[in-house]
């Protein structure tokens, strides 16, 4: 088949590679139709995500038709449905009490070991996103080998066509629940750092949530504008005072509710996040943590921090005390998209989330490079990429 | 004891080290009492303290105590979690069994063992045989989870180091990696317990690690 692989900083490429065959009774393979390159993957393309090996197939955002089961699957040949990026058993201690992307199975048991020693244990299995989370080959390809498929697809109506579902599989319920973990009320005003896809669906759920207000803080002016027909009232960063705006837009109290989502590539001119940009450069595993910073400082006296955004070390200069002295409460973790796909599913039936909007660009598989290219250096215009295996390239 | 892969010529202590790695132990001296100082098991590092005490590991599995201990203690299945072991097959008589080990080059060694001690449900300990070549211990505890959790497991595994400068060496040289084998052989206890399957990462059944420790061992034994 055909694959989407890693071979260095900035450097992918459509290779041919071995299909993959069902491994475990609980396996499906899936034919992927539609397949998103993910902001997450720009860590990845960057260099920034340790233990990403040459030849490792990236993504996790896929959607596709099931044409093989094994025995213990309980999907059948011919049905469409949307992958999680977060490989969950169903069966373990976090399973159960849905905290689905804290899977204490899916990592195989002699990957944990990096993990473990980084994070104090180890992480769950991801797709397509480096050896730290198992090393799943990922869903930018023309097939998938799906471990647990009794579990983490969700079965897709006929009358849904791809663009509409796919961003059940990460985005979506990654940005819903970046805003439930910012508790909304109906009187709070919330600001979002990041305006890219996670951002704007962060939006979108803080809004369906109840928000009276939502500020969206980016500095790229057509995703600006995308958040302002949301309707969240904007903030650019590189012509405004974030904190100073956010003050009097807030009436002088701090914003209620903070989501970062932006994580650990933050742009920012303050002088500790240039000295995390040569540490990140340097490969000593830094964070450039520079939202996340601004957000504890913007937000009111007994708020909240939600952290959608990616972050995957260290870092330095951490406004520690602003957030005991507030009494800051702080949420994160990746998401735990089994939880929310049927609810979410749903809501996009029924026309209250719509997700279309934000595709820019829709290319063949074989010209994910080229995706990942704009991606990175057209943000403003290239607000999210879908490649689809079976599109014809253009002439 | 018959050997389809002939016998390891390595002596003791190969051997030993062969075996420690198949049945997942930690490498330690033999237990001494340390003072209590807090509350902390065995297992655990102390600061100050040369290395660990006794050595095993837990974990906790979302499953009843009787389905897990009715598991292990049928020693045959112990080769599905545990990745260097060949097979386990039981002699008869006096509770005795045979473990098959991988070793180094591709070849196996064998150890016997009896059961010296069976709490059904609770624990199950065995000893290698007076007149094994290879000294070793080792019991498996299981105790209710607090609240709905499970069954908590622990694996503890005594070995005697082997004696004289070759038994030396190769501890020196191998010390870690049983430590590594206990740690992933319980966790996959654990996931073939609670899955039904131990996971993999594999794309194709021929890249399971599985599938890759058979390859080695027939490019080795070629």
């Amino acid at each position: 088949m055909r694959a989407l692989t890693f071979h260095g900083k900035h450097d992918v490429r459509v290779d041919t590679v071995d299909d993959p065959e069902i491994v475990n009774p609980r396996d499906a393979i899936i034919k992927v139709t539609s397949t998103a390159i993910c902001g997450s993957d720009l860590h990845l393309y960057d260099g920034v995500i340790p233990a990403v090996l040459e030849g490792d197939i990236l993504g996790h955002e896929f959607m596709g038709e099931v044409v093989e089961i094994g025995p213990k699957s309980n999907l059948k040949k011919g049905q469409r449905v949307v992958v999680p990026f977060t490989i969950s058993c169903g069966q373990c201690f976090h399973c159960q009490v849905q905290q689905f992307s804290c899977c204490s199975n899916s990592n195989p048991a002699e990957k944990q070991d990096m993990s473990a020693t980084l994070y104090g244990q180890a992480m769950a299995g991801l797709f397509g996103y480096s050896h730290l989370t198992g090393g799943y080959s990922g869903g930018q390809a023309e097939y998938v080998r799906v471990p647990y498929s009794d579990v983490g697809p969700i079965v897709i109506p006929d009358h849904l066509e791809d663009d509409k579902v796919l961003f059940l599989s990460d985005i979506l319920p990654t940005g819903w629940m970046g805003a439930e973990n910012a508790d909304i009320g109906p009187d709070d005003t919330v600001a979002v750092w990041g305006c890219g896809p996670v951002g704007l669906f962060a939006i979108q759920s803080a809004l369906a949530m109840g928000a009276a207000q939502v500020i969206a803080i980016d500095h790229y002016p057509h995703r600006l504008e995308l958040a302002r027909k949301l309707g969240a009232q904007t903030i650019n960063f590189r012509e405004t005072d974030v904190r100073e705006a956010l003050m009097e837009m807030s009436g002088g109290i701090g914003v209620d509710a903070v989501i970062d989502a932006v994580g650990m590539e933050a742009h920012g001119f303050a002088i500790d996040n240039m000295l995390d940009i040569a540490k990140q450069k340097i490969g000593i595993g830094a964070d450039r943590a520079s939202a996340l910073k601004q957000a504890i400082l913007a937000v009111r006296r007994g708020g909240r921090v939600s952290i959608p955004g990616v972050y995957g070390g260290m870092t330095d200069k951490f406004p520690l005390g602003a957030l005991m002295e507030k009494g800051l409460q702080v949420r994160s973790g990746q998401t735990h998209v089994q939880k929310y796909t049927k609810d979410l599913l749903a809501k996009i039936e029924d026309g209250t989330l719509d997700t279309t909007f934000l595709i820019s660009h829709r290319l063949p598989l074989e010209q994910a490079p080229k995706g990942y290219k704009n991606f990175k250096e057209q943000q403003d215009s290239w607000t999210k990429v879908v490649l689809k295996p079976d599109m014809e390239l253009a002439a | 004891m018959p050997n389809s892969k002939g016998k390891a010529a390595f002596g003791v202590g190969l051997a030993t080290l062969g075996l420690t790695a198949g049945v997942g132990a930690l490498l330690a001296a033999r237990s001494k009492d340390r003072p209590a100082r807090d509350d902390a098991p065995n297992s655990a590092g102390r600061r100050g303290y040369q290395g660990h005490d006794i050595v095993g590991r837990s974990v906790t599995i979302a499953k009843a105590r009787k389905e897990l201990f009715d598991y292990w203690s049928d020693f045959a299945n112990l080769a599905s979690f545990m990745e260097n072991l060949v097979s386990v097959t039981k002699d008869g008589a006096n509770d005795r069994a045979t473990w098959t080990i991988r070793a180094p080059a591709g070849q196996t060694v064998d150890v016997v063992t009896e059961v010296v001690a069976n709490r059904p449900g609770e624990m199950i300990a065995w000893k290698s045989v007076p007149e094994s070549q290879i000294k070793t211990e080792g019991n498996v505890t299981f105790e209710d989870a607090p609240g709905d959790r499970g069954t908590r497991v622990s694996l503890t595994i005594d070995y005697s180091p082997p004696g004289g400068e070759l038994g030396k060496a190769i501890a020196s040289l191998f010390l870690r990696e049983p430590q590594i084998q206990a740690r992933h052989d319980l966790k996959r206890f654990k996931m073939l317990m609670e899955t039904g399957e131990v996971t993999t990462s594999a794309r194709r059944k021929s890249e399971t690690r599985a599938a890759k420790i058979q390859q080695n061992e027939k490019a080795e034994t070629a």
